[in-house]
């Protein structure tokens, strides 16, 4: 396999803005088969934007974004549903659908889009549900799951169709110690066994420095660095260190551009 | 004075470019309206019973009373020149043509409508559209379809209970409590209307039931994804839907004069 086949995803010179902010600038990035890479960076970096911009949610103003070779913003409606079909992306939120239950939530995309018998769609609804540990609670409707049970339900829709990509926008927020290492275990496991592509945002270091072959530090529109957990854990430049230690001095401020501090406090700029 | 102009040019250029949108919107439900008729009706069905059936209370109770005011008014204006058998015609033209429509359209904005674009706009703020548009299912043909549908086919059939309602609510005030002539009341009905009152009846309630299923799925789609965004969808829901109903209905009315 060359280098070329070995690109699930490549982004060249990526630009996007929201209104007159500019949320990615000559943004560069390659995602390779097989393997679970991880986008991390400060929040309000675009991490969630930069997945909606890989599946053709949003499209950027200026560069390219290919995935299995292919130009995804040259796609008719068609075509792109045809890609789309090879993506599961778990949403933060988990974006269960509210009026019916976990089991058919779960079957959503099988019944939408294969001619399945019903006996099959349970056998494989039930097999998604069981690997996130969540067979028990087919009958329940969402808004009686807690945050990190949804999250887990969402996971099962969104493997229930094989995809050849997942996509887990913060998979570990919520989940308790107990449920994040086995979704942990299951991303690395599904990643292996099934040959899956992964692709992973979340602010996690610890947990993401377990399971990502690679991650990506976005920082300011471009990609500040990249590499194997250990290698961004080892690097020496600032901005890494501070993020992957969690460390309150460097170069990315805590605070948001305000005033002055006292003079607000005084109230000298309302008057 | 340059910005009073540039104002008025950006408000008439966000006009034009949001009504070609809400054309398009109308287009593409239209489109994909026959194929989900005939693949997946279950989904239309369910509609008809959420937009249609849970209406029937309200529609009723509102039609009853409706009815019931007009043969009250209509007796006591009509018995001052002894003409108080004309009252069920009086009902009868005025609800087959006019307030059953209307009204009925008003109050579908009010109960139907609102929980439409509520829905769809918290859908939309959770995401839930997001994740079907992910998993290649189309949301304008898999949620907002079905909805508009079980709307429009609702609309003429609400009308329909409203105004035999209406009636009905004319028929126990006039009749049983005032002591107008039932044959009188029937009669009189018959001879006075005939197939064109009712024509125009029918035709009001599909052009309401398209404007208002339509207004409600386009208000709950294009919603700001916040609670707030959804509220104002809701309540813009029902302002567009009360104003455009009255619009159309004085136009169908002069052009079918």
């Amino acid at each position: 396999m060359n280098d070329e086949s070995d690109n699930l995803i490549e982004i060249h010179d990526l630009m996007y803005s929201r209104g007159t902010r500019v949320i990615f600038k000559d943004l560069n990035l390659t995602i390779k088969r097989g393997e679970i890479t991880a986008l991390m960076g400060p929040s309000g970096t675009g991490k969630t934007t930069l997945l909606r911009l890989i599946t053709r949610q949003l499209i950027p103003q200026h560069g390219s974004i290919f995935v299995n070779g292919v130009d995804i913003a040259s796609l008719n409606q068609r075509e792109l549903y045809d890609v789309r079909k090879q993506f599961g992306m778990l949403f933060q939120n988990g974006a269960l659908l509210t009026d019916i239950n976990v089991f058919e939530n779960v079957a959503f995309p099988l019944r939408e889009h294969t001619k399945l018998s019903s006996r099959l769609i349970r056998h494989v609804v039930l097999t998604k549900l069981h690997a996130v540990g969540l067979r028990g609670a087919a009958d329940m409707m969402p808004a009686e799951l807690s945050g990190g049970m949804a999250r887990r339900v969402a996971l099962a829709r969104a493997m229930v169709m094989d995809p050849e990509i997942l996509i887990y926008d913060e998979p570990f927020v919520g989940l308790d110690p107990i449920s994040m290492g086995v979704i942990v275990r299951l991303v690395r496991r599904m990643n292996d066994a099934l040959g899956i592509t992964s692709i992973i945002v979340s602010h996690d270091v610890a947990e993401v420095s377990t399971v990502a072959d690679r991650s990506y530090l976005i920082s300011d529109g471009k990609v500040a660095a990249s590499g194997s957990p250990d290698e961004l854990n080892a690097a020496k430049s600032e901005l890494v260190r501070q993020f992957m230690h969690g460390m309150a001095d460097g170069p990315v401020a805590f605070h948001f551009d305000a005033p002055n501090y006292a003079e607000q406090l005084l109230g000298r700029d309302s008057e | 004075m340059r910005g009073l102009f540039r104002d008025i040019y950006n408000n008439a250029f966000e006009f034009v470019r949001t009504f070609g949108s809400f054309q398009l919107f109308f287009l593409r439900l239209i489109r994909h309206s026959p194929r989900m008729v005939l693949r997946r009706p279950g989904l239309v069905i369910k509609q008809v019973y959420n937009t249609g059936a849970l209406s029937l209370v309200i529609i009723m109770v509102c039609g009853f009373f409706v009815g019931g005011v007009l043969g009250l008014q209509g007796y006591a204006n009509l018995a001052r020149f002894n003409a108080e058998d004309s009252v069920g015609t009086v009902v009868a033209l005025a609800l087959i043509k006019e307030l059953g429509p209307v009204i009925t359209a008003l109050l579908f904005a009010g109960r139907a409508g609102t929980a439409l674009s509520s829905e769809i706009g918290l859908m939309k703020a959770t995401d839930q559209l997001s994740a079907m548009e992910m998993m290649a299912v189309n949301p304008v043909r898999r949620v907002l379809v079905p909805r508009f549908l079980g709307g429009v086919i609702s609309m003429p059939f609400l009308v329909a209970i409203f105004t035999c309602t209406g009636l009905f609510g004319a028929h126990v005030v006039s009749v049983d409590l005032l002591s107008v002539d039932v044959g009188a009341f029937w009669q009189q009905m018959q001879l006075s209307v005939d197939i064109d009152d009712i024509r125009e009846g029918v035709i009001k309630s599909i052009v309401f039931g398209i404007v208002a299923s339509l207004l409600a799925v386009w208000e709950g789609y294009n919603a700001v994804p916040t609670a707030e965004g959804v509220g104002r969808a809701t309540t813009r829901t029902v302002v567009i839907t009360a104003i455009s109903v009255l619009i159309l209905d004085f136009m169908i009315t002069a052009v079918m004069l």
